[in-house]
């Protein structure tokens, strides 16, 4: 087991690579230079001389593959160089914001695992009933609302039921756990809906699946109560398929995040990418598409082995 | 209404005068689909008595296994439906039970093994998980007793180191050795009655041979009634004490083996019996077919169902047939079972066979010389295992002659056929086709070369691009090679091509799924032929198709062979279909070539001991003579390619081997003249 | 030769009834799918008839009527500079359908292309697909899209938005690839693929004639399914402020900026276009599940 996980992360490697490789170089291949956006964002007259010195303070005047070596020396040192736009060293950058939208990112996938497997079950245990095409509705609007909106109308809704508006500063959770609870459940349902959505979409495609197989119709004929038919013999071969979109979708999160953030007021890991992304902020673009690459890899190790673990499949192989 | 009338009249003899122990009356079962309501089964009557096995009998959509599925109460919802009848077990009627009373009779009273045994075991539940459950719903025993319970009951089904085969997943266990645990399963509260639906269809001949035995072995001595619902002939005369025969979703005939085998009262009886290719018999001339097709239960026909492709049909035809009593217990729905016997004298006998005879000298069309294939294979975590799935064959094919290659499931004869094509690289050998290899040849030769060599596959759905009309496919090859000049010549060729494999020409504007499985294969072959080529790899080409309809292939394959001197290498599983096709006969195992010999030595006088198990476990259509033979089961299953055995790779099945055998790799050598055998005890 | 000639074209057993005409078979087996093409319809009339049917002028300043609510006269009420909401929506609707459709029907196109090629040709080449594939496929949708604003700027050609059209193509590419390529590898192993193989004819004739119509039905399940992901993919990123450019109505660009401010003075600025996307959405997505259910012959009875 050891050792499959050892072999595992040593293949992320390559793949880790291949994405700093990527991303470094086509992030500097289309002209845009930070340099400019930066000095001459309030429409300023600064002199070329400025701007050459404001290059090389940021090693921007050394050849590509010179600033690549650089940064990739510094993953290994884990040091990720300094934000071309606030100066900050980018390990602080994350570090202050990566527990929020962890958090958030955690809540948002317990409440959903949480409603979406009975949704997702009792629609295919009960296909084409009123309570299916309900479910079907109800997850279809999951996927077509966009989280942002979503978050507005909770905003809206809390505003004229309680006067309740989104706090401007972030409470941590070791302060004053209702206060953070209270802050960041919404944001949490806000991109939770979807993924619930998604989960429980699956699900239901899955127990459908699985009601279908000659199994089924096996236990049928030993005479097996209908209860545990789809207890036992049901839904432990269609939860198998769901814990991997349940994982995707974690690792996914961040996508809602990026936008529900916005919507909070919360200084989260999306809020800082997209602004990134708007003050074309390089080296704390590529260094957060390697951590969300990271993360999605890690999630995958841990989903592969949790099927070791409960698919008798993989395990007696 | 007669048939009504005709079932509530007793019945005088019967094999068994006891009480029926199920008795299904005048059972209708419907579906409901897109395209309208089908009568799978439209006033169907039959019985079992306590301790026997009968044998329910019919091809594809006869609704042999709906009348089954609905004495389970397992027709799937909710389309389908019991629409009228009785299904009488003891004093109940099964159709009135409530879902609670009929689950509790399910598993206790009446079992069911079914007909996959790869997808019929829950995946991710233990074999000990699995047997156990009806013990303890059923029988309330404590995980103790079933525990106990399970190992005496895989103990039985004859699967060793039971104990720890208990905690074992159902994908650590052989399709075989499954269809064995289903069998416990079904064993497990001693019912009163199995229904076994098509139990080994999906299993070699020689494993199949084992679960029958084993499931004749054990009714027999538990006393349970059994219910073979089967397509296959050899089967029923092997195992049958009575036998119920259905077409078109009516039974057609009934009585007991040796009636029905010996003196048929039905033409469909006789016809189906009279379709397959015999191991008994001589081969001799082409086979009796059924013409045409069974109806569409969507629409059936008024009056007899059978009466459009019947040589009896008259005008009496046109009223429902009753089930009438013959002699003995034997009934037939035929208006015209009396001249039967009589229109089968008149017939003109069936036209000799006429034997392609290889023209000393020759030089062969196609030489297999010393071919190999390795495939790697993914054995989990990453891992990659290395199976040899042809190993050193040689053969020759003759022009104008069929070469048969036989061997079961995974002995890579149809590997074979795919390196032969260029469809698959081999990793070694060589293929001589006219004399150039065609592993080296290059793009623009091989293009030239496919022009000659040409395939037929196994299964008539997937062989025909569902996207393009029967005219497209037929025109392609012929644009494509500059065979017609235009468009109209293609058509016409086309039409010309589908009238030489007995279609109509008005079928080319048609689309593959709106044709039937024979037709399909019908414009499988025209497809290979509007090539024009001088050989065809044949895959399995009648496996995947009823008896009646496979004999109108397998005629239209010789009457080519005949009239275009065209010369096939013949790829199959079932050893009566490939001897009467074949001149020269390859048996296959486990990736070599075990025998080598013209068709009448061969069959006549097996040498290998692995070609004579598996003419022992074949069983033919004549219960007279599959009661004297006595049962030589062939022991074991074949080992896993992934880590074969060494020296001779039969030795661990083998009645004959001894230590010497798991040294030696046998050589190929030709023990009488023309006839190779790889095996040092000969 | 009377046993073969005998098997002779039977006609059609069963009479032609009118379920048979698919499009009526479609309509009675998906309520749920004809509810969405409803909304399809409604969008794609507005999104054509804007010129004809919308009351004002999408960008025409009006201070007079700012932040009017709902009336007869502005039946959405109007935004910040006045603008009628309805009419803004409805000129929205043009801009989310054209960047929506385009960007899908190019993403899958390519995407199809890429996993049936690969599927094909298998080995080397499928390796080298598959982990590209799998790569793009470790980042959500929208964080590709913006990496790719960030590489490709913010800039118009021509009046359409070429980069915002890139941004939003480059994620679903992989998505595409990936279910065609699975389609396509089940295909690859068909049998009526060999024996176009063993006729000989070339690898884009295989591809294209004989595989290629039979991936037509996930290809269009796809296509509807990513304009739906599309039209929310562009308003998310027209919400950043990193997709549509002001003055251009958009609907995620509605909700941006400043109507966060006015959330109980005026939240009919907020209702109505986050609404209207998520119908469009909605609609889509009912759309394509329909297709789907309606295709898939595993699920029909």
């Amino acid at each position: 087991m050891l050792r499959y996980i050892v072999k595992r992360l040593a293949l992320m490697i390559p793949m880790l690579f291949t994405v700093a490789l990527l991303t470094f170089f086509l992030l500097r291949v289309i002209p845009g230079d930070i340099v400019e956006v930066k000095l001459r964002a309030d429409g300023g007259n600064v002199s070329q001389e400025v701007i050459e010195r404001e290059r090389v303070r940021l090693g921007l005047d050394k050849p590509l593959v010179v600033q690549f070596g650089d940064w990739m020396k510094g993953i290994v040192t884990f040091d990720y160089g300094t934000s071309m736009w606030t100066g900050q060293p980018i390990s602080r950058e994350i570090g202050i914001r990566l527990g929020l939208s962890m958090q958030v990112a955690v809540m948002a996938a317990i409440v959903a695992v949480l409603i979406a497997v009975p949704l997702g079950t009792v629609s295919a245990l009960f296909r084409d009933s009123w309570i299916d095409y309900l479910v079907r509705i109800v997850t279809i609007a999951g996927l077509a609302v966009p989280s942002f909106w979503l978050g507005m109308l909770i905003i809206l809704g809390l505003l004229s039921l309680f006067n309740w508006s989104p706090p401007v500063t972030y409470t941590s959770f070791f302060t004053d756990p209702i206060a953070n609870l209270s802050q960041l459940i919404w944001p949490a349902l806000a991109v939770g809906y979807r993924y619930a959505a998604v989960v429980a979409r699956m699900l239901r495609s899955s127990v459908l699946e699985a009601l279908q197989e000659d199994y089924i119709r096996t236990a049928r004929a030993k005479g097996v109560f209908e209860r545990l038919v789809i207890v036992r013999h049901t839904l432990p071969n269609a939860l198998l398929p769901a814990i991997t979109v349940i994982g995707l979708e974690l690792a996914f999160l961040m996508g809602g995040l990026v936008v529900t953030e916005q919507v909070f007021n919360l200084n989260g890991i999306g809020r800082l990418f997209v602004e990134a992304v708007t003050r074309n902020d390089f080296t704390l673009i590529q260094t957060l598409v390697m951590m969300i690459a990271v993360m999605f890899a890690v999630v995958n190790l841990i989903v592969d082995l949790l099927y070791g673990v409960l698919d008798p499949r993989v395990t007696n192989q | 209404m007669l048939n009504t009338l005709d079932i509530a009249r007793p019945v005088a003899a019967r094999p068994s005068a006891q009480a029926p122990l199920l008795s299904v009356e005048n059972l209708r079962v419907e579906f409901d689909t897109s395209r309208g309501r089908v009568r799978a089964v439209d006033g169907v009557s039959w019985n079992v008595y306590p301790g026997e096995t009968m044998a329910i009998v019919g091809e594809s959509g006869c609704g042999k296994s709906v009348s089954a599925l609905a004495v389970m109460g397992l027709l799937a919802k909710p389309a389908g439906r019991v629409a009228g009848g009785r299904i009488m077990f003891g004093d109940r009627d099964l159709t009135k039970l409530s879902t609670s009373q009929l689950r509790e009779l399910r598993g206790r009273d009446i079992a069911m093994v079914f007909q996959e045994p790869m997808t019929s075991l829950n995946p991710v539940l233990s074999i000990g998980m699995q047997l156990a459950e009806p013990l303890r719903i059923h029988l309330g025993m404590n995980a103790q007793e079933a525990r106990e319970r399970s190992i005496e009951l895989l103990g039985l089904v004859g699967i060793a180191d039971a104990a720890r085969r208990l905690d074992q997943y159902p994908h650590q266990f052989s399709g075989g050795m499954r269809q064995r645990v289903m069998i416990a399963i079904a064993l497990t509260c001693n019912p009163k009655l199995i229904i076994a639906d098509e139990p080994t269809t999906a299993l070699d001949v020689t494993i199949q041979a084992q679960v029958l035995e084993l499931m004749k072995e054990l009714s027999q001595k538990l006393g349970i009634a059994l219910v073979i619902i089967t397509h296959n002939l050899g089967i029923v005369a092997r195992y049958a004490d009575r036998l119920t025969v259905m077409y078109a979703g009516r039974v057609v005939e009934e009585g007991t083996a040796e009636q029905l085998f010996a003196r048929p009262r039905h033409p469909y009886t006789l016809g189906l019996l009279r379709s397959v290719p015999r191991l008994d018999r001589p081969r001799a001339g082409l086979l009796d077919t059924i013409d045409g097709l069974p109806p569409n239960l969507l629409a059936p026909p008024t009056g007899c169902r059978f009466a459009e492709r019947c040589f009896l049909r008259a005008a009496a035809c046109e009223a429902d047939p009753p089930l009438f009593d013959l002699a003995e217990g034997q009934r037939s729905a035929c208006h015209r079972h009396a001249k039967l016997e009589q229109a089968l004298a008149a017939r003109p006998a069936a036209p000799p066979l006429p034997e392609a005879a290889p023209s000393d000298g020759e030089a062969p069309l196609l030489s297999v010389r010393a071919l190999r294939k390795d495939f790697h294979v993914p054995v989990g975590q990453g891992r990659h295992g290395l199976v040899r799935a042809v190993d050193d064959v040689s053969f020759d094919v003759p022009r104008g002659t069929t070469l048969g290659v036989v061997g079961e499931s995974g002995c890579g004869k149809t590997t074979v056929g795919r390196m032969i094509l260029r469809l698959t690289p081999q990793t070694s050998g060589e293929v001589l086709f006219e004399g150039t290899d065609i592993a080296s040849a290059s793009a623009e030769a091989m293009r030239k070369l496919r022009l000659r060599m040409q395939v037929v596959f196994q299964d008539p759905f997937s062989s025909l691009n569902p996207r393009m009309s029967i005219g497209d496919t037929l025109n392609e090859p012929q644009l494509v090679y500059r065979k017609a000049r235009n468009r109209r010549e293609a058509d016409e060729r086309s039409a010309e091509l589908l009238r030489r494999v007995g279609l109509v020409p008005e079928m080319a504007s048609r689309y593959p799924h709106q044709l039937s499985g024979g037709q399909r294969q019908r414009v499988g072959i025209a497809r290979a032929l509007a090539m024009q080529p001088s050989f065809i790899v044949c895959d399995e080409p009648v496996s995947a198709l009823d008896v009646s309809v496979q004999a109108q292939i397998m005629n239209l394959l010789t009457d080519l062979q005949n009239s275009l001197g065209m010369t096939f290498l013949f790829i199959a599983h079932d050893l009566a279909v490939v001897r009467h096709i074949s001149q020269r006969i390859v048996v296959m195992y486990l990736g070599r070539v075990v025998e080598a010999a013209d068709c009448d030595d061969l069959y006549r006088e097996p040498l290998h001991p692995y070609t004579q198990a598996l003419l022992d476990a074949a069983p033919v259509p004549d219960p007279t003579i599959e009661r004297q033979r006595a049962a030589r089961v062939l022991k074991g299953e074949p080992p896993s390619p992934l880590n074969p055995p060494s020296g001779c790779t039969y030795h661990t099945r083998c009645p004959r081997a001894t230590a010497e055998c798991a040294g030696i790799v046998p050589p190929l050598r030709e023990v009488r003249p023309g006839h190779f055998a790889a095996c040092i005890k000969l | 030769m009377t046993t073969l000639s005998q098997t002779a074209l039977r006609p059609s057993p069963a009479r032609r009834r009118w379920r048979d005409n698919p499009v009526v078979d479609f309509a009675v087996s998906q309520p749920l799918g004809v509810a969405g093409l409803v909304a399809v319809l409604a969008m794609v009339v507005a999104a054509v008839l804007a010129d004809f049917i919308a009351p004002y002028d999408p960008v025409a300043i009006d201070f007079e009527a700012m932040l009017a609510p709902p009336s007869l006269a502005h039946p959405f009420g109007t935004d910040s500079f006045g603008r009628d909401i309805l009419t803004r929506i409805m000129y929205g609707a043009r801009t989310a359908l054209t960047i929506g459709f385009i960007s899908s029907f190019i993403g899958c196109t390519i995407g199809a292309l890429i996993g049936l090629a690969s599927a094909y040709y298998g080995g080397w080449r499928d390796m080298i697909v598959q982990r590209g594939i799998d790569l793009l496929l470790s980042f959500p949708i929208i964080v590709l899209a913006l990496v790719v604003v960030a590489m490709v700027g913010r800039n118009r050609v021509g009046g359409i938005d070429v980069n915002l059209i890139c941004a939003i193509t480059v994620p679903i590419i992989p998505r595409a690839a990936r279910v065609v390529r699975s389609a396509g590898l089940s295909i690859r192993e068909m049998p009526y693929v060999d024996a176009a193989r063993a006729a000989g004819y070339s690898s884009a004739r295989i591809i294209l004639r004989h595989m290629a119509p039979n991936v037509l039905g996930p290809y269009l399940i796809l296509l509807t399914a990513y304009i739906a992901q599309a039209i929310l993919l562009e308003a998310s990123l027209s919400f950043l402020g990193l997709g549509v450019n002001e003055p251009t109505p958009a609907w995620g660009l509605m909700l941006s900026g400043n109507s966060a401010n006015f959330y109980q003075t005026a939240p009919w600025m907020i209702l109505f276009p986050g609404a209207a996307i998520s119908l469009a959405v909605f609609g889509f997505n009912l759309v394509g599940d329909a297709l789907r259910d309606w295709l898939d012959p595993r699920l029909k009875t």
